[in-house]
């Protein structure tokens, strides 16, 4: 049965969110839909003022070329477009094409009749991006603490904000954060190692299944939290991470000036020391 | 089920009340210190900004004198640093000294009821003798740092007897006997803006010559050498620099390049210096004051109390927000003039511009 034979029965119209059948039909493997276009379209544009900014700064150089966000004198009003406009219209392209793929997600959800846990995952990540470009320049009210666009830029950025708060490492939320996508890399490549191990046999061996799988897990650390388990632990670490990202950037300026050390100062604080 | 919920409810208010209480809530006030998108800012809560100014307030100058008439040294004995002054500008300058200093204590903090002013029987006059050499001498030698505002004796003091922001050399807490003591992980040490770094980055720094300079001026290893060590030492440093401005890291540095003097602001320039100027203050002025000093007034290891950023600084980029007192006080603005004191008078008038603030 070829794949595409396969998919056939699958590919029904209905189920979309917006515009009915407009863009309901699939060129080859894709379907396209309506946020198929909006993010094709959001997309690409913001990809032609990306390179459009390119061409009017100094350099080619793929490292170095940088979109900065305008100065925070502009507060949260509109700026130049060379200085910073263009990373405002680049920011609100960006969103918009990330905000379609989700609902492009959700939309293929609804047409297979199955749950959002994908666009609901993914939401995660576009929250984090948001939290960075939208949330907390509006709470800070200046778009000019967004973070700059470009490979060295945006990592100088971060370094600068990191200092800020003169020892970023001690913000208890980045260190949830980080904490979370060390266990998200643990989680998935045990995860990996046990289903490799389990239906990739060497020569001879014969495919094993879930009870192997359990077993082993069992052994080793007394506890196999199953095969749903294992992926709803999955969702869990991965939101995890991304959430409090979000969290420890949004709550860095808006909610805490002082350097994140002091923030500790609370534990020295409490009265049971006294 | 229901009690279960309530309690969960006042739980999770009681949590949340607490962790906001802690809290700056927005909006904040910021300051861009780099180029857009450099991430190189200042963020304060406006409650703290009105601290800080509330906290930075210029006591008033008392009305000027004339630097006409005797001098000082002529007709009081035993004048070795103000002697150049009129005897009306020196007395005017003992008077605010006194409010600046020790305001609940009087001229008698420094002089010995019944004897004469001359005597210098109690250590806080000869202390403060050299306290006054040691601002004349900032003012007049080290413009790269204090230029622009100079200091008094109230940047420090601020009518304590003792500027409240000193520092004495660091004794390790107890610890295991046989394993050498770090002088980190000691909580709730204001020194380093409460971080586990070492708690006394300011013996090596600003006592002991040496350069605070660890990171690589390379973007791959090429030889530079610096210790784990000495790395958070200066970083500890650092953070007082910081925490005794009111600043962050970005004040001075584009953190990309902490080493890289053309991708920092010119007000790095302006620290380094004071660095060199502090470490002078406390070898050349304070240092000496020690063998005059009683117990109380030193640390545990028997050695003075010295300055540091926060002595001047206490909290705000510039002392007292950057006001100029000095122009108030010219007489403090440069050291005395070394040679005998009949003839070189006159020039000394000329030197410190004293015509000027009458």
């Amino acid at each position: 049965m070829s794949m595409l034979t396969f998919e056939k029965k699958y590919r029904v119209r209905g189920g979309t969110l917006l515009g009915g059948d407009l863009f309901d039909f699939w060129i080859g493997p894709f379907w396209v839909g309506f946020f198929g276009v909006t993010t094709l379209f959001f997309a690409g544009l913001g990809t032609a003022l990306l390179v459009y900014g390119a061409a009017m700064g100094p350099t080619w150089n793929i490292w170095q070329i940088n979109i900065a966000p305008p100065d925070l004198s502009y507060g949260l009003g509109l700026a130049p477009l060379m200085e910073g406009g263009l990373w405002q219209i680049i920011t609100i392209c960006a969103v918009a094409a990330f905000a379609s793929w989700a609902l492009r997600q959700v939309e293929l959800s609804r047409k297979l009749g199955m749950g959002l846990h994908i666009p609901f995952a993914f939401s995660f990540a576009i929250l984090a991006y948001v939290t960075l470009v939208i949330v907390r320049p509006v709470l800070l009210g200046a778009w000019g603490h967004g973070f700059p666009y470009g490979i060295l830029s945006h990592l100088d950025w971060v370094s600068n904000v990191g200092y800020q708060f003169l020892h970023f490492h001690y913000n208890p939320a980045h260190m949830l954060a980080v904490t979370f996508f060390f266990t998200t890399a643990l989680a998935l490549s045990m995860h990996g190692s046990l289903i490799l191990m389990a239906t990739d046999p060497r020569e001879g061996e014969t495919v094993k299944t879930g009870e192997h799988e359990n077993t082993f897990f069992r052994d080793d650390i007394g506890y196999s939290v199953g095969a749903l388990g294992i992926h709803r632990l999955g969702v869990f670490v991965a939101i995890s991470a991304a959430f409090w990202s979000a969290v420890c950037i949004v709550i860095s300026g808006p909610f805490w000036t002082r350097g994140w050390p002091e923030w500790w100062n609370w534990w020295l604080e409490l009265p049971v020391w006294y | 089920m229901k009690i279960f919920t309530m309690k969960w409810f006042a739980s999770a208010a009681a949590l949340t009340a607490a962790l906001l209480s802690g809290c700056d809530i927005p909006p904040q006030e910021s300051v861009q210190r780099g180029y857009r998108g450099t991430g190189m800012e200042a963020i304060y809560s406006p409650e703290a900004l009105q601290e800080v100014v509330a906290a930075n307030q210029v006591p008033d100058a008392i009305p000027a004198v004339s630097s006409e008439g005797p001098k000082a040294g002529d007709i009081y004995q035993n004048v070795q640093v103000l002697g150049h002054l009129s005897v009306g500008e020196f007395t005017r300058l003992m008077a605010a000294i006194t409010e600046w200093v020790s305001p609940e204590q009087g001229c008698n903090y420094c002089h010995v009821p019944g004897e004469g002013f001359e005597t210098d029987t109690l250590y806080t006059k000869k202390v403060s003798r050299v306290m006054i050499a040691m601002t004349q001498n900032a003012n007049e030698n080290w413009d790269a740092h204090v230029g622009g505002a100079g200091v008094t004796c109230y940047t420090c003091h601020r009518g304590n007897n003792v500027p409240e922001y000193v520092w004495t050399i660091g004794v390790p807490p107890r610890h295991a006997s046989g394993v050498v003591h770090q002088m980190q992980n000691v909580a709730h040490q204001e020194s380093n803006a409460y971080a586990s770094l070492p708690f006394d980055p300011f013996t090596r720094y600003l006592l002991e010559d040496n350069a605070a300079r660890v990171a690589g001026d390379t973007a791959l290893p090429t030889g530079h050498e610096s210790s784990i060590e000495s790395t958070e030492y200066v970083y500890s440093l650092m953070m007082h620099y910081s925490d005794a401005l009111g600043v962050n890291c970005t004040h001075c540095h584009n953190t990309r390049a902490f080493a890289a003097w053309d991708q920092s602001n010119s007000e790095r320039v302006q620290a380094w210096h004071g660095q060199q100027m502090v470490k002078e203050m406390n070898n050349a002025y304070i240092n000496p004051t020690n063998e005059w000093l009683p117990a109380y007034r030193q640390g545990p290891l028997g050695d003075a109390q010295k300055v540091n950023c926060a002595t001047c600084h206490q909290g705000a980029y510039q002392p007292l927000l950057g006001a100029n007192m000095l122009a108030d006080y010219p007489n403090l603005s440069a050291l005395a003039p070394v040679a005998a004191p009949a003839e070189p008078v006159e020039e000394a008038e000329g030197v410190i511009m004293s015509g000027e603030a009458n």
